[in-house]
C-alpha cells in the first residue's frame, strides 16, 4: 500500500505502476460531462495540478451521503485537453479510458480506478470543502472534497500500462471462441 | 402510514438495501472467486451493502431512474396513483435523499427525479395493489442494447443460437464499464419499443428462480456459464465473476422482425416490492 498526499509530485506519479494500491489524502475535485466542457471553455485555476474525480455524489446539507465513481469512458473526448490545460496529475474513475488518454497521461499523470458501487464507503473518506457551478445540478456540479485514505488502484500508469488491457485481450479470445 | 408514505418507504428500502437473492449471489461469487483482486472487490461491495443498510444511506450515489411496475385492482385509478407516486418521488428525493437524476435535454437543467410508471389493471378476487420498484443507474442503461436478427457481423441467425451470440456480444462490449458482475435481462420478439421494456422487466425475477420454459432455462444457464468464461470480472479487472444471472423472456414477433432486447444491470440490482391488501 502506497500513501500519497496532495499536491502530488511528479516523481511520485512516475514511480507508480499499474496494479499498485494507493491511499489518497488531500484535495480532489469532481467533474463530469458538463464540468469538463466548462473547464475547457473557461479558466478555473483551483484545479491546476490537481486531481479530478469522475463522480456525481449525493450531498445533503454539506454531508457526503454516497459518492462512488461514474463511468470514465464518457469523458475520453475531453480528457487529453484537460490534462494539457491544467497539468492534471491524477484522474479517479471507473472502467478505464481509451488510448488517447493513455497517451496524454504518459510521463506526467496517472489514472486511478475506484470501485463502482462503494458509495457509502467512499463517502466516509470524504469531507465537503466547496462547491462550484451548482447550477449544473447536484450530479454535475464541481465538488471540492478533502479526502483521507481514499483507496484506489493504479489502472493506467504514466508509462502507458493499462490494467484493463490484459482482461480485454483474454475476453476477446474467449469471445471469439464462444461465438 | 398512508399510501404515499408507504411508497416513500419502498423507495428508501430499494435505494439502501440490496435484495436477499442478489446478496446471496454476490456471497456465492465471493466464496468461489479465485482471482485475489476480484475476491477483494466482491468483499468490499458486500461490506458497502451492509454499511448502507445499517446507516440507511443509498448504497450507490446513482440512485438511478425509478421504474415502477404497478398492478392495481379497479378500486384504484391510474391518474390518482400517478399523482401519489410522483409526490412520493419528490419527497423521497429530499428525505432519503435520492440524487436528482432528471436533466432536460434542451435546457440542460436538472429538474429533480422523474419516475417511469407501468400500469396493469388486475381482476383478481383478492384485489390487492402490488408495486415493484426498480432503481436502475445510468451506466448500466448506457450498455443496454437492442439487436435485430439476423446479424451478419456476429453470424447470428433467427434462433436461440443467434440470441446466445447477441448476449455474449453485449457483455463483451460492455467490458467493465457498467459495474460488473452484471445481471442480464433479455427479451425476444415484440417490436422495437416493447422488447426493451420486456427485457428490463426480466430484471425483476429472482436470481435463483427457474424459467418455466425448458429451452429458455437451458439457454439462461449455458450463456451465464459462457459469460463467466470471458474473464472480465468485477469492475473489468479480471476474474471468473462477470455475471450473476441471465433471465430470458420470449414473446411473439412480426414475421419480418426478430428483436433481441438486452437490459444490463450493474451488480447493485436494486428492486423491492410493496403489496397492499384491501
Amino acid at each position: 500500500m502506497i500513501a500519497l498526499t496532495t499536491p502530488l509530485k511528479t516523481k511520485d506519479i512516475l514511480s507508480l505502476n499499474a496494479g499498485d494500491n494507493v491511499m489518497l489524502s488531500g484535495t480532489i475535485f469532481t467533474a463530469r460531462d458538463k464540468a469538463h466542457l466548462f473547464l475547457l471553455a473557461e479558466d478555473f485555476p483551483a484545479v491546476q495540478n490537481g486531481i479530478i474525480y469522475h463522480a456525481g455524489p449525493i450531498i445533503k446539507n454539506r454531508e457526503v451521503i454516497s459518492a462512488g465513481p461514474t463511468t470514465s469512458a464518457r469523458l475520453n473526448p475531453y480528457t487529453p485537453k484537460l490534462i494539457e490545460k491544467y497539468g492534471i496529475k491524477a484522474i479517479i474513475g471507473k472502467g478505464g479510458m481509451n488510448q488517447s488518454v493513455v497517451d496524454a497521461l504518459r510521463g506526467k499523470a496517472v489514472y486511478f480506478s475506484a470501485v463502482g458501487g462503494l458509495g457509502v464507503i467512499y463517502a466516509k473518506a470524504m469531507k465537503f470543502k466547496n462547491v462550484y457551478k451548482e447550477e449544473f445540478g447536484m450530479p454535475e456540479a464541481i465538488w471540492e472534497f478533502e479526502v483521507k485514505d481514499f483507496p484506489v488502484i493504479v489502472a493506467i500508469d504514466s508509462k502507458g500500462k493499462r490494467l484493463y488491457d490484459e482482461t480485454l485481450e483474454k475476453s476477446k479470445k474467449e469471445f471469439l471462441r464462444l461465438v | 402510514m398512508n399510501l404515499k408514505e408507504k411508497i416513500i418507504e419502498l423507495i428508501r428500502k430499494t435505494a439502501d438495501e440490496l435484495p436477499a437473492d442478489v446478496i446471496a449471489g454476490m456471497e456465492k461469487a465471493e466464496r468461489e472467486e479465485d482471482n485475489p483482486v476480484a475476491k477483494e472487490i466482491l468483499g468490499k461491495l458486500l461490506l458497502n451493502v451492509k454499511e448502507a443498510k445499517g446507516e440507511k444511506k443509498p448504497m450507490c450515489q446513482d440512485t438511478g431512474t425509478p421504474f415502477f411496475y404497478v398492478r392495481y385492482p379497479r378500486e384504484y385509478a391510474q391518474k390518482e396513483l400517478t399523482a401519489i407516486i410522483n409526490q412520493a418521488i419528490d419527497e423521497a428525493t429530499e428525505k432519503i435523499p435520492l440524487r436528482p437524476n432528471a436533466v432536460d435535454c434542451l435546457s440542460g437543467k436538472n429538474i429533480g427525479n422523474k419516475a417511469v410508471i407501468h400500469f396493469e389493471e388486475t381482476d383478481s378476487a383478492d384485489a390487492k395493489l402490488e408495486i415493484d420498484l426498480l432503481l436502475k443507474g445510468g451506466g448500466s442503461e448506457n450498455v443496454s442494447i437492442i439487436y435485430s436478427l439476423p446479424n451478419t457481423e456476429l453470424k447470428a441467425g433467427r434462433d436461440l443460437e443467434g440470441v446466445r451470440k447477441c448476449i455474449l456480444d453485449a457483455v463483451f462490449k460492455a467490458q467493465g464499464k457498467a459495474c460488473p458482475p452484471y445481471i442480464i435481462g433479455v427479451a425476444l420478439g415484440g417490436n422495437y419499443e416493447s422488447v426493451a421494456g420486456a427485457s428490463k422487466k426480466q430484471l425483476l425475477r429472482k436470481l435463483d428462480d427457474k424459467n418455466p420454459v425448458t429451452e429458455l432455462d437451458e439457454l439462461e444457464r449455458k450463456v451465464l456459464k459462457e459469460i463467466n468464461e470471458l474473464g472480465i470480472g468485477p469492475m473489468g479487472l479480471g476474474g471468473k465473476t462477470t455475471a450473476l444471472g441471465v433471465k430470458i423472456f420470449a414473446g411473439t414477433r412480426h414475421p419480418a422482425s426478430y428483436f433481441v432486447g438486452i437490459s444490463i444491470s450493474c451488480w447493485g440490482l436494486r428492486r423491492q416490492s410493496l403489496t397492499i391488501k384491501n
